[in-house]
């Protein structure tokens, strides 16, 4: 009689039938990938160019950059933190750092310690943009979505003004060849960039999965009190959280500055919601205590693909925003389904 | 007893979440004018069976007949409309509003048919009738804060006949209630059997289901392990179903005495407001209980001893060491723990793993040199090691996790995560609030275990038999301060009871 609500198998029934294989898809914490593949294989027969040599390493080319900021995004992210200085970390770190190396008058011109100078210089514009940010989020207790929002104000606003004190134009050109090589450089086929990320992205996998910091940042994220009860130190972990995603962001701006050749306070303008996008639909929550590197380079290959596939149909900027904007939209939906399936379980 | 027409059946009844299933085939059957008792230790089923029966939780497999017809609530106000209703154990009453407001606040009767108009007259006359059913003198007018919490079921009562209830289901409706007013619910509860109501009624208190309930069923892991009308039962019988063994005493023997070295000194401690002059000496070996009216500073006391609210004054010192400020991770350096009153705010990830919340507090102790890299294969074997220690019932602590659990084992898992540090003084804030009577015992049997192998206990408990059963000395707190010690040979709760009492009653003007 209980014709509705008995299933054979004895497990509960989902209200709206689902077919087994297509909800173990839903669920799989790699749906990003997934997703990834069946867009690239959709537009395929549409732009069949995108699956050329060519276009396959520049999408690689785009990526890394993206990649490694939305590294750093991902720790502020588990924390239950945001970070959305990180474009105006990638502005302001390009235009102060190509000030040290430029060959037009920079502080170190011609000197052999131009290079290494220029890349610590970057750091550490990163580090103390990050330390500020942390550092306003857990002594002064401030949220971090305003002092981070504020900080991108006003770093947008300082790296304009830095670049005018040293140059009529709007950027600073004349890097040495030795910095520029690291973002457009490569050996065998294979760009210099990809080390660098591939480094970043290691060091903070083994990070977050195997030492007592990275454990500290995803009991920060479930339950900061729980946390705190526990003694883990959370203010010291929340300020590092931030100061990684500054340095992060610097690093970025290293690979972007040497693609440009040159240090520009417009820099990154543009990417602040891809960053932000592609660690959310990999699957790192924003509420905290979730996340994962491998999820977040899903994310960004996501974003990517998308990204080359619209401009390969030759959309003006605005209909590849809005596309992205839907595109972004619908694995947020998808997310949102996702969750109800786990709770309702 | 009379056995009126049969009401409500239910036939094989089973359910599952996240496919662990934690109801196998129950069977109930309740009677008009007769009380159903239900009784289970926590996590037993006794939640989700009423669930099922108010219609937030579809059954997966069983019938559920009312009156003779299948019934299939689809919703809360479907199992409202079919005469069931509920009286839970924290009352869902809007305080701001009067008492007719909340009773007719889903469905307020209209001037005109169409208007949003309420027609406050025949509401008021409504309440009226509704209150004497109850016994309740109020005027329909009265604001429900104005109310006691037994005043308050009440309500909750009257709320329920409103809606024509045939079926009332009553979950653990006696906590907050006193003596006086658990009598009147019973006299209540009695009345409404009279009129030919079923009731059914959930309780931990097993001497009141005893004394209320016609018949009584009883759950554990999901099964209906025993039922039967009153007179075959016994409150020895019905613990012995419960926990599937016979518990002889409630308390485990303590195995070893308390010894004379000084584990935590404490000397004036004060914070305005809040404790005031603090002074005592926990010795190795020794448990030593803080009993208090809620209020009195008790958990505050030991928030303040672990650094986790600020003090103004006073000194701390553990194992002969002055603490140089208080703080969690000092506190933890020297030996010590705490486990919170606040199991789910305070004490644990929730969405976390059992492995992952008992490896929170020592992972400093697992971690290689300056890196910070753990050696997860030596923390996975302690973690399983100190898990099956405190029998964490779980079969993989890796990926279950802790908000699926029952309160006795997540309770465990608090336990076990602090047991892995092998504290030298663990404060425990109401170690046993809110876990079954199985769960307690093997508690107390972890406290015990504790103090026989050296370390010193501060036991903070709201239960007078459990401080009693438990400790070698008993402090009492009363307004942030001590106002009494008691030694175990001279135990004797009324007396504890009132030098816990004396000066609040005082203190406390009825308003």
């Amino acid at each position: 009689m209980a014709d509705r609500a008995v299933s054979e198998s004895g497990r509960a029934r989902p209200r709206a039938a689902m077919a087994p294989w297509l909800e173990r898809l839903v669920l799989s914490e790699y749906l990003v990938f997934y997703l990834t593949a069946v867009y690239f294989l959709i537009v395929w027969p549409i732009v069949p160019q995108i699956a050329s040599l060519s276009s396959l390493y520049n999408m690689a080319t785009d990526l890394l950059p993206l990649l490694v900021v939305a590294i750093g995004q991902t720790f502020v992210l588990i924390v239950a933190g945001i970070d959305l200085s990180v474009t105006s970390i990638i502005a302001l770190a390009s235009v102060v750092g190509a000030s040290v190396m430029t060959a037009d008058g920079g502080y170190l011109a011609g000197s052999p310690f131009a290079v290494p100078a220029g890349i610590v210089t970057f750091l550490a514009v990163g580090g103390l943009v990050g330390w500020f940010n942390g550092w306003c989020c857990t002594r002064l207790g401030m949220p971090p979505i305003i002092v981070t929002l504020v900080g991108l104000m006003f770093l947008s606003g300082v790296a304009i003004w830095y670049t005018t004190g040293h140059t009529e134009t709007s950027s600073i050109a004349g890097l040495p060849r030795s910095f520029v090589v690291i973002g457009q450089g490569r050996a065998h086929g294979v760009p210099h960039a990809l080390w660098v990320a591939l480094a970043v992205g290691i060091a903070a996998h083994l990070l977050l999965r195997h030492t007592v910091f990275g454990r500290w940042l995803f009991a920060i994220g479930i339950n900061r009190k729980a946390a705190e009860v526990s003694g883990v130190p959370v203010d010291k972990a929340i300020l590092w959280a931030f100061v990684i995603s500054g340095v992060c962001a610097a690093i970025s701006s290293i690979l972007y500055t040497g693609r440009l050749e040159t240090g520009t306070p417009v820099m990154g303008e543009r990417i602040l919601l891809d960053i932000i996008a592609a660690v959310v639909i990999g699957g790192t929550s924003l509420s905290g205590g979730k996340g994962k590197i491998v999820w977040t380079l899903g994310g960004v290959l996501f974003l990517v693909v998308i990204d080359t596939s619209l401009k390969l149909l030759g959309m003006s900027l605005f209909v590849v925003f809005a596309v992205k904007g839907a595109v972004i939209l619908f694995a947020a939906i998808i997310d949102a389904m996702r969750q109800r399936i786990v709770q309702r379980g | 007893m009379r056995h009126g027409r049969e009401i409500l059946r239910v036939e094989g009844l089973s359910k599952s979440f996240f496919g662990v299933r934690v109801l196998h085939g129950i069977d109930l059957v309740l009677r008009e004018g007769e009380t159903l008792g239900l009784v289970g230790e926590n996590g037993s089923g006794k939640s989700t069976t009423m669930n099922i029966l108010g219609g937030i939780h579809p059954p997966e497999a069983g019938s559920l007949m009312l009156d003779g017809k299948p019934y299939r609530p689809a919703g809360p106000r479907d199992a409202l409309r079919a005469g069931l209703a509920f009286i839970h154990q924290e009352l869902n009453l809007f305080e701001n509003l009067s008492i007719e407001e909340n009773i007719f606040v889903s469905d307020f009767p209209r001037r005109f048919a169409k208007l949003p108009l309420i027609d406050r007259r025949r509401i008021g006359e409504r309440t009226r009738e509704l209150l004497a059913m109850v016994d309740l003198p109020h005027p329909p007018s009265t604001p429900v804060s104005r109310l006691s919490q037994g005043e308050r079921q009440l309500v909750e009562i009257a709320k329920a006949l409103s809606s024509d209830a045939r079926i009332i289901l009553f979950d653990e409706p006696t906590t907050s209630l006193t003596r006086r007013e658990t009598e009147k619910l019973f006299e209540i509860m009695a009345r409404l059997e009279g009129q030919g109501i079923a009731l059914i009624y959930i309780s931990h208190i097993l001497g009141d289901v005893l004394r209320v309930c016609d018949q009584i069923a009883v759950l554990r892991d999901g099964h209906l392990v025993g039922s039967g009308p009153r007179a075959e039962m016994t409150v020895e019988r019905l613990i012995s179903m419960m926990v599937g063994r016979r518990i002889d005493s409630l308390f485990p023997p303590r195995t070893t005495a308390a010894g004379s070295e000084p584990a935590l000194e404490v000397e004036g401690v004060s914070q305005p407001g809040v404790v005031h002059e603090v002074s005592f000496t926990l010795h190795r070996g020794e448990v030593l209980g803080v009993a208090g009216l809620m209020g009195a500073g008790r958990s505050e006391l030991a928030r303040i001893l672990f650094g986790l609210d600020p003090h103004e004054r006073g000194t701390v010192r553990v194992g002969g060491v002055t603490l140089e400020e208080l703080s969690p991770e000092v506190c933890m350096r020297h030996g010590m723990a705490f486990l919170t009153e606040d199991r789910r705010g305070e004490g644990l990830l929730m969405e976390a793993s059992i492995a992952d919340n008992a490896a929170l507090p020592s992972l400093r102790d697992y971690a290689t040199g300056r890196t910070g890299w753990i050696d997860a294969g030596r923390l996975r074997t302690d973690v399983t090691e100190v898990a099956e220690r405190v029998r964490i019932n779980a079969t993989d602590y890796a990926s279950m996790l802790v908000k699926n659990l029952s309160g006795g084992n997540q309770q465990k898992v608090v336990i076990a995560k602090w047991l892995l540090r092998r504290p030298e003084v663990f404060i425990l804030d109401e170690p046993t609030r809110g876990i079954d009577v199985g769960a307690k015992y093997e508690v107390y049997k972890i406290v015990d275990q504790l103090v026989a192998d050296g370390a010193a206990v501060l036991f903070i408990s709201s239960e007078m038999e459990e401080l009693i059963g438990m400790c070698d000395r008993i402090m009492v707190m009363n307004r942030g301060e001590i106002t009494k010690i008691h030694h175990r040979d001279a135990f004797d709760s009324e007396h504890i009871l009132e030098t816990a009492m004396r000066t609040d009653l005082v203190g406390q003007a009825v308003p």
